[in-house]
Formats: structure tokens, sequence, C-alpha cells
């Protein structure tokens, strides 16, 4: 049996409202990565995500030259050596502040910033704020696993209440961060949630969040059966993804005043908005700064 | 035309060093005594089309200049103690990544929140070491305002020539000072350019930097593809990480330290001053240096034979001008605001051949010439005294 079903991928449904993705073929995917190998464990999700993207950045037809990813460290910012783009494997949680130096120093670079959970919500909470406030051009695509799967299944600022992890055996006390909320309200632009279960829906939205002039934010819930399933009772990969999938509830059919997050949670375009994004605001104060040296 | 004299500001140097060594990127967060950097910055850098961003704290200030010079453009950040603590991880990163960027920071008091507006020299350990793991490090101290713009200068063209972090250690009193200089014009410096790898991007990750050949890293977005990252990598993959490979990481590391070791004759600068028949040698960097000159001025003019030895470069440590002063004199003296940071460095490399006399002051006031007087005197007297006795 074929590892992926490619006639199946071509033939399930897609978002008009947003840019057309047609699956490409593994062998097109393949020519896009360093290595088809990776550390990410079986059954992980992790992949799935990772060829959705490779598939928006085909469908967008992005100059690959052009075209660059910044990550941060855990299991999700070592996608960095596995594409063949430009790509920058930072420190963990900096990932948002490496990228805006480098978009803000070439505005012309399609800049994509993929961060897990924790990179993205704990440690790098602050960038993540201040990215969406700015506005700036950047796309980040989060690998929400809501577990520390690198270092082997700790308690995340996503892990739902009362789920256990190696640093909550007895449940997690903590609320979990509905991190497209709190992108939503920091400022970002384009918001958007998927999950691998649907492909090409996920891939649909990653496109439409690397399309938006601004600060797009897209939240891909993986599924660590590793560690997230293991501790949880729920240890097989098809299971993860099918129970992300009951829980997810395409937003035009959200309730919005009903329960959240660990039970239903809203999946498609969360918010969309117009905004002047920062380096178009910043190419007006250098206008502004040599009119008036007369320069 | 050479630009008239005029009153400049230590910070205000360093900003239009930034600018003529070719400095196109800032990021920062405001903090005392090094805001004045910023403020220019955010003034000057838009007039020649460069990027001025305030971010939201000195751990996104480093993370900016570090994206910004890989994306191609020359990048510096400026801070105090309290940010150039939080600075230490990507500076790390920089160190580890090899990117070129310069980071100012204008010492005041610390630990901690510490004297916010008083002068210190508490940060010249931090700056060798502040990053954990074994790494290499450029280190300037300006005691001049007209060295503030000069080793701005010269601190991109090292970080280019090296790809590396390079820090200017600038403090309160050097930072703040006025003094009347004509900055230098473009065609005065040298300034050295980020470049291209003399190989096409199909063959540029098989291609090896050597301590001798150091190859610049094409930037983001350009037709090479690169890999960046603070993993322990392969140099010659295209720099995948690889920590599984002791041979790797020891090569890795060791390629890191010689790059800069094996250049320390280029790199280290020392300014010697009646060196040539000093019994007695005053050791001083930064603003204290100031007031070394002013007191080996005095003991010149009360006949005693006192020289001074100036590290313009503090790391890599100039371990042989240091030697070389510890053949000839009988006593050396090193002042400093902190309490011996540099003297057991002195101290290592003198290794016993002369005295060596500290110095401390901890309290956010300059060294006075006359405090340094006093230890020349006593110097004296005691060596007189020992003589006849």
């Amino acid at each position: 049996m074929a590892l992926v079903d490619e006639e199946l991928l071509e033939r399930a449904p897609d978002d008009r409202r947003l840019p057309r993705v047609t699956p490409h073929r593994t062998g097109e995917i393949v020519r896009h990565l360093r290595s088809p190998k990776t550390l990410w464990c079986p059954g992980c999700s992790n992949g799935i995500v990772t060829r959705a993207l490779v598939d928006a950045v085909l469908a967008l037809e992005l100059d690959p030259d052009r075209t660059c990813v910044v990550a941060g460290i855990g299991c999700a910012g070592r996608i960095t050596a596995y594409l063949n783009w430009s790509t920058v494997h930072t420190a963990h949680g900096r990932a948002l502040a490496v990228a805006t130096g480098a978009k803000a120093a070439d505005p012309g670079l399609h800049v994509i910033v993929i961060m897990g959970d924790g990179d993205c919500v704990a440690i790098g909470g602050n960038h993540l704020i201040h990215a969406a406030r700015r506005n700036i051009d950047v796309t980040a695509l989060v690998f929400n696993n809501s577990i520390y799967g690198m270092t082997g299944g700790q308690m995340s600022p996503t892990t739902f209440e009362g789920d256990r992890s190696t640093t909550t055996v007895y449940g997690n006390v903590e609320q979990a961060f509905d991190i497209c909320e709190l992108a939503r309200a920091a400022g970002a632009t384009y918001v958007a949630r998927g999950t691998p279960y649907s492909y090409n829906r996920l891939a649909q939205l990653i496109a439409g969040g690397i399309n938006h002039k601004g600060f797009s934010f897209v939240e891909a819930m993986v599924s660590c059966p590793t560690y997230y399933g293991r501790q949880n009772g729920i240890p097989k990969a098809s299971d993860m993804m099918k129970r992300q999938h009951e829980r997810s509830v395409p937003v035009e059919k959200f309730d919005l005043q009903g329960p959240r997050l660990h039970d239903r949670y809203p999946v498609g375009v969360l918010h969309h908005a117009e905004r002047e994004e920062y380096t178009t605001a910043y190419a007006g104060v250098v206008a502004r700064a040599q009119e008036r040296s007369g320069g | 035309m050479p630009q008239p004299r005029r009153l400049v500001e230590g910070n205000e140097a360093v900003a239009e060093g930034a600018i003529a060594a070719g400095a196109r990127f800032f990021a920062g967060y405001p903090i005392t005594p090094s805001t004045e950097i910023a403020e220019v910055l955010s003034r000057r850098l838009p007039q020649v089309g460069g990027h001025f961003i305030q971010m939201e704290d000195e751990i996104a200030s480093i993370g900016a200049v570090i994206g910004a010079s890989l994306a191609g453009a020359k990048a510096l950040t400026a801070t105090s103690g309290p940010g150039f603590s939080l600075m230490q991880e990507s500076i790390g990163y920089a160190s580890m990544a090899q990117v070129p960027c310069v980071i100012v920071d204008v010492m005041r008091g610390g630990p901690s929140t510490g004297l916010p507006t008083d002068p210190s020299q508490g940060d010249v350990m931090q700056a060798r070491w502040g990053t954990h793991g074994e790494h290499s490090i450029i280190a300037l101290v300006p005691s001049t305002v007209a060295e503030c713009f000069d080793l701005t200068v010269e601190a991109f063209n090292l970080a280019e020539s090296y790809r590396t972090p390079v820090i200017l250690l600038s403090d309160a009193t050097v930072g703040h000072m006025r003094e009347a200089v004509a900055l230098p014009t473009a065609d005065e410096i040298r300034v050295a350019a980020r470049g291209e790898p003399a190989v096409p991007p199909e063959d540029y990750d098989e291609v090896v930097s050597t301590v001798d050949n150091i190859m610049p890293r094409p930037a983001l977005g350009s037709r090479y593809s690169v890999h960046v990252t603070g993993l322990v990598y392969d140099r010659s993959r295209g720099g995948v990480p690889a920590t599984g490979a002791p041979s790797v990481a020891e090569g890795l590391g060791r390629y890191l330290r010689e790059k800069i070791y094996h250049h320390r004759d280029a790199i280290c600068r020392v300014e010697e001053l009646e060196m040539e028949d000093a019994e007695v040698a005053i050791f001083a960097y930064g603003s204290v240096a100031r007031s070394a000159k002013a007191a080996m001025k005095w003991a010149r003019r009360q006949g005693a034979k006192v020289g001074l030895v100036r590290p313009i470069t503090l790391w890599p440590f100039p371990t042989e001008a240091v030697e070389h002063m510890a053949e000839q004199v009988r006593t050396i003296i090193v002042p400093e605001m902190n309490l011996k940071q540099m003297s057991w460095e002195v101290q290592a490399a003198v290794a016993g051949r002369a005295k060596v006399v500290d110095h401390g002051r901890i309290d956010g006031k300059l060294i006075r010439p006359e405090e340094i007087q006093e230890l020349i005197r006593t110097e004296f007297y005691y060596h007189r005294f020992k003589e006849t006795s």
C-alpha cells in the first residue's frame, strides 16, 4: 500500500475563498526536502503539516530562492533541517524576533515562521504578541501538539486542563491558551486553524496566510501519540487524528458562546482584517526622513 | 571635504560610526546609558535607507539583529548591563552560527539594576564568558569620543572578516562625554564589505572555510540555499545538524576558536605610551585609561619612569603585549572600575615576572588620576626603601 493515497488527496474539497491548492505528487514534494528522513516519531503529524506547507508554497508559485523558513527549538523547529529552502533554526522561542529582523532588512523576502506550542506561547509569547501588534508580513505556522515532545512529554501552555504529562501526573490544573484568540487580540490580521485530518483545507489555510499582506497566524493541531497520546489514553496515532477531527467545528457552525478548546474548537479562517503592514508603513518613514534631510 | 570639528557625544559617535561602517539595521530597547545610540539611529538610519526598530525587549533586539544580518544587512544593537545579560543567549547563537553583528554595551554599575547612570567596567568578563559554552569573542574598548566612532567601524570590519559577533564595551563616562572631534569622512575610513562566496550556489555546500579563508555566508533570499542552526553542525555538509558525531563537534568548536585566535596579531590593538624606558607600567582601558594617562604624565613630571599600556582590544586578550611589558617593568598597576576582573588576566600573562598592583572601584565613580598617582607614589617610595635598606 502506498504511504500516501495521491488520488484521495486530489479529490479532497477546497475552500473557494482561499487560494486553490492542488496537492502535488510525492515525487514533486520530495524535491523540496534536503532529506525525506526525519527524527519525528512514527504517528507524528508534523510531516503532514510540512507537506501541506510545501503544497501551499508550490501552489502560490513562490520563488524558492526568495522564500525562507525561520523556526525555533523543539520537534517543529527541526523542519529547518528538512526543507531545502533557506532555513534558519534559531534559539528556543526566538524565531519571530529573527524573522522580524530578516523581513525588515529585506521586505521582499517571503518569511515563514515555524514554531511549536512551547516555542510560540511559552518562551516566545512576548515575541508573538508584538509581531502580531506590528502586523509585520510574516506567516507564523504553529505545530500545536499540546506537549513538549523533544524533552519527553512535559505540560505546555496548550495542554488542556485535566490532561496528563510527565510534569502534570495528577492532571494539569492550568487553563490552556487559545493561541488563535491570543494572536487575534494582539493584532494579527489573518488567523486560521486547521487539522492534518482535513489536509487540503489545512494547505489552503496556510496558503491563505502566506498570501495575506500582514501578520498571518495559522495553528495546525498536530498529534503526538508518543508523549501526549500514551499519557492520555489515546496511544494510536489514527485515534488521535480522528479525535482532533471530531473536536474541530467549521467556524461558520461554531457557537462562539459555547464550550471552548478542550471539547470543541473552531477551524477555518477565524479572523481576517486589512490594516497597514509594518514594512510598508516603514517605507513611509524612510520617505519622510529622506524628504526632510533633503536627500 | 573634511567634516568640521564639533562637540560630539560618545554615544552619538557610535551611531555615526555605525552608519559610516555601512550598518543599515538597528534593533534595540531603551536603556540608560545607551539610549542615545537608539535615538540617533532612529533618525539617521531611515535617512540613508536603513531600518530602525524598537523591539519588545533585548532578547528580541539581538534576535532581530541576527535576522537582519542573515538577510544581508550590517546590523547592530546597543544596550547596557541588564540588557546585555538578556542578550547572552543569542550572542552565543551568533557565535555558534557565525553571524556577523555588533553589540554595543555601554557599561553601568551592577549587578542587576545597579547604578543606571554611573560608569562601571563590571561587564568585561561577561563580554568574554557571558554566554554558555566554549566560544571565542572579540571585544573593543573605546576611551575617547573619536575612538567611539573609529572602533565602531573597526567592530563591523572585524565582524565581517571573522563572521562573528563583536562587542563594543563603552561605559557611561565615555558614552555621555562630549569632545570636540572632526568625524572622519567616508574616504578616510576602511569598510569591509560582506561579499558573496567565491563558488556558485550548487557548490556552496561542498566548500569549507578555513581559518585563513573565511567565506562569507550568502544572504537569505539569494540564489544560495543556506541552513543556519545553533546546533552543532557539519561544516562540510552544508551545515546540517550533526549532534551524534563527536569529531564534528570537536572540529567545529576548535574552528570557531581558531578562526579568531589564529588572527590575534591582526585583531589585538594596544596603545603604548612612554614605555621605552618605563620601570612601572599602568595597564588601563576605557574611561579609566584617561585618568591613567593623566597620572602617567604627572609621574613623568616628577621624574618617575612610568608608562601606559592601554588595550584597545580587550578580547582576545593581548597576552603578548602584557608578556612583553612583564619582561620590562618591575610593577604593573591595574586600575579598573570592578574588582580585579582584568587584573587576574594580567597576572596570568605576567606569571610572576612582575608585581601586579590592582586598584578597584565599584561605587559608580570614575577612578581619578590622583588615586593612580597615589599608587605610583607608594610604589616608588617602597622601591627606594627596598633599595636603601
